[in-house]
C-alpha cells in the first residue's frame, strides 16, 4: 500500500522519531541551564523520556494490521519496523541509565544527544523503504556512533576505537552506496518494494543481481559484525565506553538485521535460494569464528565482542532458513534479537558496573565477585547463561526457535553446527562464571557500590530475560506478527 | 491358634528376625542380657519347629503347611513356602543347632550384640532356603545367608594368623578366608542365578511345584539351541553352585579356610547347616528339575563324590591343625551325601536309589550333629590353650577326663561306629550305591578306612600319648555350659544310632515322592 | 479443579531457592532450616503423589496442561505414570537427604542450597513433563547449576576440570538430542511438541532409524552410556557430597529416563533397529565399569565407576525391549538412585573425617562411625545385587529381559556381579574394618544426628523395597504396559 498523498496521520507513524528529536532538544536545553552538579540528572531525563516515548508510541503509533508506505514511499509503517523501534528505544533507555553511572561521560549532555541522534537513525533504518532514505538513516545512525565510540578523548584506546570504527564504517558505506547506485541503475527505482518488480522485468542474469546483492549485503553485515566484516568489533568494543559497546552490540546490530531482513526479502525474493545459501555460509563462519576467538580472550569486553559476533551468526541461522513456505525464519530472527538485546545489555551493564569500581576489564579481575557482590554476580550469571542458551532464560527459547527454523528448512547440519557452537560458547561463558564464583581475590572485602540507575536497569533486564524465557508465548506472537507485516 | 497353624512356617522363618529386632533394642552394654535373650529367643523357632514336627502328617505325600503370597507379580514369583520330609529334617537341624551355637557363643566378648543379630539373620537365611518353594525366593535366602556368615568369619574369626596373597602382601587370615568364602560362593551362585533366570524366562514362573511339571517336560528348542544342550548347561550351572557349597572336590578349597578361621559357633553352623544347603539343593532342585541330566551325569558326580571322600580323608589325615582336621573331615563326610545322591540319580526308581537317598538325607542330618559337635569341642580346647596345633597337645585325658569322654564319643559318631548315628547313614548310602557304583563305592570304603585313621590320630594326639607338661595346671575341665551344648547333640547321636526309624520315617516318604 | 500437585512439587524447590537467596548471607541457620522445610515438603508431596497414583486405572494421572507457546504447539503438560512416579519419589528422597547431609556446608550455604534447589526443580520437571520442549527446558535447568555446585563447593584438586567436562558433555548430549526432537516435530507435521501426540505421529521407519541414535545417545550421555561415560566419574569425584548424591542418584536417571521417553517411546521402530548396538554398548558399561571400579584406589572413584556399571544395567534393560527388562530398569533407576545417594553420603562422611579418600590410607572406621559402616554395607549389598535388597529385585528382571533377547549378553553381564562383590567387600574390609592408620588416630568422630537420619532413611528404603517389591513393581508395570503398547508388543 503506497499512499502517495500526504495525510496528517502519517505524523503519528513517526511519532517516536519526532519525540526523540524533541527529547534531544530538551537535553540540549537542560545541558545549558542545569547547574553543573545537577548534570547527572540528564541521564534520568533521557531514560525517562525514552520510556515515556515507548509508552506513548504503544498508544498512538501502533501500525494497523497491514503495513503501509508513507511519505511517498520513503518509510514503511508496519509491525516489523515498530517492533524494532521499540527495541532501539528500550536499549537506548537502558544505555542511558548505564551511561549515567560513568564518571567521565555521564554528565555530558552531548553524549545523550548523540545517542538519541543515533537512535533516531536506527528507527528510520528499520522503517526505511527507499534506498535513499535507508542510506541517510544508516549514516544518521553511524556518525554519532563513531563519535560515541571515541568519546573518551583522553583515552587512547577510545580514540582508536572511534577512528577505526569510522574508517571501516566509511569504507563499507561506500560499498553499500555503490551497490545502491547499481540497483537504481538496473531498475530505475529506489523504492525497495518496487525493486523486485524491476529486477524481474529486466531479467538480468542471476550473477549480476547476486553481485549487486553482495555489495549491499557487505554494508549490512558490517553493521551486524558478521564474518568477514567483523574485525572492527573487538577493538571498538574494547576501546569504547562500556555502555556504548553495549549499545553497539545490541541496538546497532538489531538495526542492521532489520534492514537486512527488509532489503533481502522485499527487494531480492527472486534470488532467495542464492542469498539464503550465502547467508547460511556466513552464518556458519560467523558462529564458528566468533566462538573460537572468544575462547582465548582475556579481556571481558573483547570476549563479549566475539560472543556478540557469534550471536549474529546464530541470528543469521534464522535468516538463512527463510523459505518461501514459512515465516518461522523471520520471526525467529526477530525473537532472537529481542532476547539477545536484553541479554547482552545486561552483560555489558554488569561489565560497566564492575569496571567502574575496579577500573579493570580483565576477566581475571572478576575473581571474588560473588563474595563482593552476590547480586551482581547473580545478574552476571543470568546474563551469561542466557547468552549460553540455558533455560529458563530468554537465550534458551530463542535459540530453540532459531534451530527449529533451521530444521524446518531441512538445514539440519546447520542446526548441528549451531548446537556445537553453543557448546563452545558455553565453555567460555562458564569460564568467566568460574572466575566470578570460584576464585578468591584480595579485594573481596572491598565494597562494590552499584549506582541506583544500574540496579534499576539490571533489574529490568533480568526480569525481561526471565519473562522471555518463561512466558514466551506473547513475545513469539509479536515476533510472528512482525514477520507477517514485512510483506 | 488358627493363625499360628496356618502360618506356622512363616512364623518359624521370621521369628529369628523378630529375635534380632529385640536384640537390636537392647543397649549394647548389657552383654549378659543380650546373651540370655538370644538364647531364649532362639528357642522360639525351635519350639515352633518341634510343633511342626509333630503336626507334620507323615502319611501324606507332597508339601505341607504351604503358604503363598504375592511377592513379585511382574515376573510371577511369589512367596511360596512349604515343607516335606527332607526340608523338615533340615529345618529341625537348623532349629536345634542355632540355640546350641548361641549357647556356645557365650564366650564371645567382642560386640555381642552385632554378633547375635547376625546369627539370627543367618538362621533366617538358612531356614528360608529349606522352606522356599519358589525358585526366586530360594535364591533370595540362599544368597542372603552369605552375608551374616561372611561377617561372622571376618569379624569374629580367629585373630591370629596371616595369609600371604599375591604380591607378597600379608592380610589377616580371617579376612582372606571370609573373602574366599564369599567369592567362591558368589561365583557359584552366578551360574545358578543365570540358570534360574533362564528357567524363569522359559517357563514364565518360578513356582517349584509347577516347574516340576513344566520344566522336565520341555521339548521345544531354546535360544536357538537344542533343548537338551540348554538343559545340560543349566544343569551344570545348578550343580556347580551346589557342589561348591557342599563342597565337592575340587571345589572345596574355601572350606578349610573358612572353617578354620570362623568363630566356634560359626564353624558349628557352617558345618552343621550351611554345607547342607548345597546337598539340599541337589535334592530339591537338581534331581526333580533335571531327571534326565542327573541320570546322565550321575557317574561324573559320583566320581567327584568319591574323590571328595578319599581326598578329604587323606587331607584330614595330613593336618596338624585340629580344626583343619575337622574341616577336612566335613569334605569327607559330605562326599557320602553326594555319593548317595549320585547313586540315586543313576538308578532312579530302584530300591537302591531309595536306600541311597534315605542314607544321604540322614547323613546330612547326622553330619550336622557330629560336625557341629566336633567343631565345638575344638573350640573348647582352643579357648583354653589358644592353640590348635595337634603337636602341642598330648596326653590330656587325665587332665580333662570329661572332655575326653565327650570328644571320644563325638569322634566315634563321626567315624561311623555302629550304634551311633554316623554308622546308620553311611551304611545306608553304601548299601544303596554299592549295586549302582560298585567301583566308586569300593574306593569310598578306602576313604572310610582313612576316616577312621584320621579321627583316631586326632584323638591320639590330643588325649593320649605322652603328656605335654605345659598344660598341667593350666587346663580346666569342660564347664557346665559347654556340656549343655554337647548334651543334646550326644543324645541325638545316640538316639538315631539306636533307633533311626523316627527320623527315617519322615525322610522316606519325601524321598519316595521325589521319584 | 484438582490440586495441581505436580506443579507444586516442581516449583516448590525453585521458589524455596529464590526465597533462600533473599536471606542475608550471614543467616546460615535460617537458610538451612528453610531448605530443610522445603525439601521435606517436596518429599511429602511426592510421597503423596506416589501412593495416591491409581495403578488400576493406569495411564497418566494428575495431568495438568496449559498452552505455553501455542504457535509452536508447546504446552506446559505434566502427568504422572508408572515410569516416572518412582523417579519423582526418588528425587524427593535425594533432595531431602541431600539437605540433611549438607547441613555442615559453611561456605556460602545460601547460594549452595539455592543452586541445589534450582537443580531439583529441573529434575522434577523432566520427570513429569509430557512435552518435548519442556523436557529440554527443564533438562538444561537441571544441568547448569551442576557446574557451579561442583566448581564452587567441589574437591579442590579437580573441580574446575570436572565441572567443565561434565557440563560440556551433558550439554552436547542434550543439544544433539534436541536437534532430533526438532526433526520429529517438523516431520510429524502435527505442530505440537506434546509427546502424547507425537507418539501417534507414525514416523516412517527410515526416519526413526536415522534419528534414534541421536536421541538415544544424546540423552544416554547423561545416563552414562559407554563410551560417553567419561564425564561421570570425574564429576562425581569432584562434586561435594550432596551434589554427588544428586548427580549420581538423580541426574543420571534423567538421562536414562529421557532416552526412554523420547528415544524408545517416540521412535519405537528405531529402537528395534538399533537395539543390538545399544545392548553391546551397555554391556561394556556393565562389565568394564565394574572392572574399572575394582581397580580404583580412590574411594569416590570406585563409587563413580560403579554408577557407570549400574546405569549400564538400566540402559541394558531398556535395550532388551521386553516387559521384564523395562520393569527391571524402572526399579533399578529408583534403587540405584537411592543406593548411590547412600554411597556418596558415606564417602562424604568418611572424607570429612579423614580428609583423604585413598583407600589404602583408610581403615577401621567402624569403631568410630558404626552407623555409617552399616549403611555402607547395606548399600554394598544392594550394589552387588544381593537378594533381600532392592538391587536384586531390580537387576533380576533386567537379566531376565536380557535372557529373552540376547542370552549371551546375560552370561557376560553377570560377571559384573562377581566383580562388584569383590570390590565392595574389599572396601568394606579395608575402610570400615581394617586397621585405623596411625595418622588418623584421634581424628575420627562419629557423624551428626542429621547424617544418621539420612543414612537410616536411605538404607531403610533399600531394604523395604528389597523385601516388598510390591511397593513399586505393580506401579512400574503399569507404566511399562504403555511402553510396550508403543513398541507394538515386541
Amino acid at each position: 500500500m503506497v499512499s502517495g498523498n500526504f495525510d496528517p496521520s502519517m505524523f503519528l507513524a513517526i511519532f517516536p522519531e519526532i519525540m526523540i528529536l524533541v527529547l534531544g532538544l530538551l537535553i540540549l536545553l537542560f545541558d545549558l541551564f542545569l547547574p553543573k552538579e545537577q548534570h547527572d540528572k540528564l541521564g534520568w531525563v533521557t531514560a525517562g523520556g525514552l520510556t515515556l516515548i515507548i509508552i506513548g508510541s504503544l498508544f498512538v503509533a501502533q501500525p494497523s494490521g497491514i503495513g503501509e508506505q508513507i511519505f511517498g514511499g520513503m518509510l514503511r509503517h508496519d509491525g516489523l519496523s515498530f517492533s524494532f523501534k521499540m527495541i532501539f528505544l528500550f536499549s537506548a533507555a537502558i544505555t542511558a541509565m548505564f551511561v549515567m553511572g560513568m564518571d567521565k561521560v555521564g554528565k555530558r549532555g552531548e553524549f545523550y544527544l548523540l545517542m538519541l541522534a543515533s537512535t533516531l537513525g536506527m528507527c528510520l533504518m528499520s522503517s526505511a523503504s527507499d534506498l535513499i532514505m535507508l542510506y541517510l538513516a544508516i549514516e544518521t545512525t553511524s556518525i554519532p556512533l563513531y563519535i560515541l565510540a571515541g568519546f573518551m578523548t583522553e583515552d587512547d584506546k577510545s580514540t582508536e576505537a572511534g577512528f577505526k570504527y569510522l574508517l571501516f564504517g566509511a569504507m563499507t558505506s561506500a560499498i553499500l552506496l555503490y551497490g545502491f547506485s547499481l540497483l537504481f541503475g538496473f531498475t530505475g527505482t529506489t523504492n525497495i518494494y518496487k525493486i523486485s518488480y524491476g529486477l524481474q522485468m529486466g531479467s538480468f542474469p542471476i550473477v549480476v543481481v547476486f553481485g549487486v546483492l553482495l555489495l549491499i549485503v557487505t554494508g549490512f553485515i558490517f553493521k551486524i559484525s558478521a564474518v568477514p566484516m567483523h574485525f572492527w568489533a573487538p577493538d571498538v568494543y574494547e576501546g569504547a565506553p562500556t555502555p556504548v559497546a553495549g549499545f553497539l552490540s545490541t541496538a546497532s546490530k538489531a538495526a542492521g538485521f532489520s534492514v537486512l531482513l527488509r532489503v533481502l526479502l522485499i527487494a531480492f525474493p527472486g534470488v532467495l535460494p542464492y542469498w539464503s545459501a550465502f547467508l547460511v555460509a556466513i552464518s556458519t563462519l560467523t558462529m564458528t569464528v566468533g566462538n573460537l576467538l572468544a575462547l582465548t580472550q582475556k579481556n571481558i569486553k573483547r570476549m563479549l565482542a566475539y560472543s556478540s559476533i557469534a550471536h549474529a551468526g546464530y541470528a543469521l541461522i534464522g535468516l538463512g532458513s527463510i523459505s518461501s513456505l514459512s515465516i518461522l525464519g523471520i520471526s525467529s530472527v526477530v525473537f532472537y534479537l529481542v532476547a539477545y538485546v536484553l541479554t547482552n545489555l545486561a552483560a555489558f551493564g554488569v561489565v560497566a558496573a564492575f569496571g567502574k569500581v575496579s577500573g579493570s576489564d580483565d576477566i581475571a579481575a572478576y575473581a571474588g565477585l560473588s563474595r563482593r557482590s552476590p547480586v551482581l554476580a547473580l545478574t552476571m550469571m543470568v546474563a551469561f547463561l542466557s547468552l549460553a542458551g540455558m533455560p529458563p532464560f530468554g537465550g534458551f527459547v530463542v535459540k530453540f526457535i532459531v534451530f527449529s527454523a533451521a530444521v524446518q528448512a531441512n538445514l539440519i547440519w546447520l542446526a548441528v553446527v549451531g548446537v556445537l557452537n553453543s557448546i563452545v560458547g558455553l565453555y567460555y561463558y562458564l569460564t568467566v562464571l568460574k572466575v566470578v564464583y570460584l576464585y578468591r581475590s584480595e579485594d573481596e572485602e572491598k565494597p562494590l557500590p552499584i549506582p541506583r540507575s544500574y540496579s534499576i536497569a539490571l533489574c529490568v533486564l533480568v526480569f525481561g530475560i526471565l519473562a522471555i524465557g518463561i512466558v514466551m508465548s506473547p513475545w513469539f506472537n509479536l515476533s510472528t506478527a512482525a514477520a507477517h507485516a514485512l510483506f | 491358634m488358627d493363625f499360628i497353624s496356618s502360618h506356622l512356617l512363616t512364623l518359624i522363618l521370621f521369628s529369628p528376625v523378630f529375635a534380632a529386632a529385640i536384640i537390636f533394642i537392647i543397649p549394647r552394654e548389657q552383654e549378659n542380657l543380650i546373651r540370655w535373650s538370644a538364647l531364649v529367643l532362639s528357642c522360639i523357632p525351635l519350639a515352633l519347629t518341634i510343633s511342626l514336627w509333630f503336626g507334620f502328617d507323615r502319611s501324606l505325600e507332597g508339601f505341607q503347611y504351604q503358604e503363598m503370597a504375592v511377592w513379585y507379580s511382574a515376573i510371577n514369583s511369589s512367596y511360596h513356602i512349604g515343607v516335606d520330609g527332607i526340608s523338615l529334617t533340615m529345618v529341625l537341624l537348623t532349629a536345634i543347632l542355632t540355640p546350641l551355637s548361641i549357647l556356645a557363643s557365650f564366650s564371645i566378648k567382642d560386640r555381642v550384640k552385632s554378633y547375635m543379630i547376625l546369627f539370627f539373620l543367618l538362621e533366617m537365611g538358612m531356614l528360608g532356603v529349606f522352606l522356599a518353594l519358589d525358585l526366586l525366593i530360594f535364591f533370595v535366602f540362599w544368597e542372603f545367608g552369605l552375608i551374616p556368615m561372611y561377617f561372622l568369619i571376618n569379624q569374629w574369626g580367629s585373630e591370629k594368623g596371616e595369609r600371604e596373597i599375591w604380591g607378597g602382601r600379608k592380610i589377616p587370615a580371617r579376612t582372606y578366608a571370609s573373602f574366599k568364602f564369599m567369592i567362591y560362593t558368589m561365583a557359584g551362585s552366578l551360574g545358578l542365578l543365570l540358570a534360574i533366570q533362564l528357567i524363569g524366562v522359559v517357563s514364565g514362573t518360578f513356582d517349584l511345584p509347577e516347574l516340576y511339571k513344566i520344566w522336565p517336560m520341555l521339548e521345544k528348542p531354546l535360544l536357538g539351541l537344542p533343548v537338551s544342550t540348554v538343559k545340560s548347561i543349566a544343569f551344570w550351572a545348578f550343580t556347580l553352585a551346589f557342589a561348591i557349597k557342599v563342597p565337592v572336590w575340587p571345589f572345596h578349597t574355601w572350606l578349610p579356610d573358612a572353617h578354620t578361621e570362623a568363630p566356634t559357633a560359626g564353624s558349628m553352623i557352617l558345618a552343621g547347616v550351611l554345607l547342607k544347603l548345597g546337598a539340599y539343593g541337589f535334592l530339591r532342585f537338581v534331581l526333580p528339575l533335571y531327571p534326565a541330566e542327573s541320570n546322565y551325569f550321575a557317574g561324573a558326580l559320583g566320581f567327584l563324590a568319591v574323590m571328595a571322600i578319599i581326598f578329604g580323608a587323606f587331607a584330614s589325615y595330613g593336618q596338624s591343625d585340629f580344626k583343619r582336621l575337622v574341616a577336612y573331615s566335613s569334605v569327607n563326610h559330605m562326599g557320602f551325601v553326594v555319593l548317595g545322591i549320585a547313586a540315586a540319580a543313576h538308578s532312579v526308581g530302584s530300591e537302591n536309589a531309595n536306600i541311597a537317598m534315605n542314607g544321604a538325607v540322614l547323613q546330612m542330618f547326622n553330619h550336622g550333629l557330629s560336625a557341629a559337635g566336633m567343631f565345638f569341642l575344638v573350640g573348647v580346647i582352643y579357648e583354653r590353650t589358644h592353640t590348635r596345633n595337634l603337636n602341642d597337645f598330648g596326653g590330656l585325658f587325665p587332665l580333662i577326663p570329661v572332655y575326653g569322654g565327650i570328644l571320644m564319643f563325638t569322634s566315634m559318631a563321626s567315624l561311623g561306629l555302629p550304634g551311633l548315628n554316623g554308622f546308620v547313614s553311611e551304611f545306608l548310602v553304601v548299601r544303596g550305591s554299592w549295586p549302582v557304583f560298585t567301583v566308586y563305592t569300593a574306593l569310598a570304603m578306602i576313604g572310610l578306612l582313612f576316616t577312621g585313621a584320621y579321627i583316631l590320630r586326632g584323638i591320639k594326639q590330643v588325649l593320649h600319648g605322652p603328656l605335654n607338661e605345659q598344660w598341667v595346671g593350666h587346663l580346666s575341665e569342660i564347664n557346665t555350659r559347654e556340656i549343655l551344648v554337647m548334651a543334646p547333640l550326644m543324645v541325638l547321636m545316640l538316639w538315631i544310632g539306636v533307633w533311626p526309624a523316627w527320623i527315617l520315617d519322615v525322610i522316606n516318604r519325601a524321598v519316595a515322592m521325589l521319584f | 479443579m484438582q490440586f495441581p500437585i505436580l506443579s507444586v512439587i516442581i516449583f516448590t524447590p525453585i521458589i524455596a531457592g529464590v526465597l533462600i537467596l533473599l536471606f542475608p548471607a550471614e543467616r546460615k541457620t535460617e537458610v538451612r532450616v528453610t531448605a530443610l522445610a522445603a525439601a521435606t515438603f517436596a518429599l511429602g508431596l511426592s510421597l503423596w503423589a506416589y501412593f495416591s497414583y491409581d495403578i488400576a486405572a493406569g495411564g497418566y494421572q494428575f495431568v495438568e496442561k496449559f498452552e505455553w507457546l501455542p504457535m509452536m504447539g508447546i504446552s506446559y503438560h505434566v502427568g504422572l505414570d508408572g515410569m516416572n512416579a518412582p523417579l519423582l519419589l526418588l528425587t524427593g528422597v535425594v533432595m531431602f537427604t541431600g539437605v540433611l547431609i549438607s547441613w555442615g556446608i559453611d561456605d556460602r550455604p545460601r547460594e549452595f542450597f539455592a543452586f541445589l534447589f534450582i537443580l531439583a526443580t529441573g529434575v522434577f520437571g523432566v520427570f513429569v513433563t509430557l512435552d518435548l520442549f519442556m523436557l529440554f527446558f527443564f533438562y538444561e535447568i537441571a544441568v547448569f547449576p551442576m557446574y557451579l555446585l561442583i566448581s564452587i563447593w567441589g574437591w579442590k584438586e579437580t573441580r574446575e576440570y570436572a565441572a567443565m567436562k561434565l557440563t560440556l558433555y551433558l550439554f552436547i548430549g542434550s543439544v544433539i538430542a534436541m536437534v532430533g526432537a526438532l526433526a520429529m516435530y517438523f516431520t510429524s507435521g502435527l505442530d505440537t511438541f506434546d509427546m502424547l501426540e507425537l507418539e501417534k505421529a507414525g514416523f516412517s521407519t527410515a526416519f526413526q532409524q536415522l534419528w534414534f541414535p541421536f536421541v538415544f545417545l544424546g540423552f544416554g550421555v547423561l545416563g552414562g552410556i559407554w563410551p560417553f561415560h567419561n564425564w561421570s566419574p570425574d564429576g562425581h569425584v569432584a562434586a561435594p557430597t550432596a551434589v554427588s548424591m544428586f548427580h549420581a542418584g538423580v541426574l543420571m536417571k534423567l538421562g536414562a529416563f529421557a532416552a526412554l521417553r523420547v528415544g524408545v517411546m517416540l521412535l519405537p521402530e528405531g529402537a528395534k533397529f538399533w537395539m543390538v548396538g545399544v545392548i553391546c554398548l551397555t554391556l561394556v558399561n556393565v562389565v568394564y565399569g565394574a572392572f574399572i571400579a575394582s581397580v580404583q584406589n580412590d574411594f569416590k572413584y570406585v563409587i563413580g565407576f560403579s554408577s557407570v556399571s549400574h546405569m549400564g544395567l538400566v540402559l541394558m534393560g531398556f535395550a532388551t525391549l521386553t516387559k521384564t527388562g523395562f520393569i527391571g530398569s524402572g526399579v533399578q533407576m529408583f534403587s540405584h538412585g537411592v543406593m548411590t545417594a547412600l554411597f556418596f553420603a558415606v564417602v562424604g562422611m568418611v572424607y570429612d573425617q579423614a580428609h583423604t579418600r585413598d583407600i589404602p590410607h583408610l581403615g577401621g572406621f567402624r569403631k568410630f562411625m558404626p552407623m555409617v559402616a552399616v549403611a555402607f554395607i547395606v548399600g554394598g549389598l544392594v550394589s552387588m545385587g544381593m537378594p533381600g535388597f532392592s538391587g536384586f529385585v531390580a537387576e533380576f528382571p533386567i537379566f531376565m529381559g536380557v535372557w529373552q533377547s540376547y542370552p549371551w549378553v546375560a552370561v557376560i553381564g553377570a560377571v559384573s556381579i562377581v566383580i562388584t562383590a569383590s570390590y565392595i567387600i574389599r572396601i568394606i574390609g579395608k575402610v570400615f574394618f581394617g586397621q585405623l592408620p596411625e595418622e588418623l588416630e584421634g581424628h575420627i568422630h562419629d557423624v551428626t544426628v542429621l547424617d544418621k537420619v539420612a543414612l537410616v532413611f536411605l538404607s531403610g528404603i533399600l531394604i523395604l523395597l528389597g523385601v516388598f517389591p510390591r511397593l513399586m513393581v505393580p506401579l512400574v508395570e503399569s507404566g511399562v504396559e504403555n511402553v510396550m503398547r508403543l513398541l507394538g508388543g515386541v
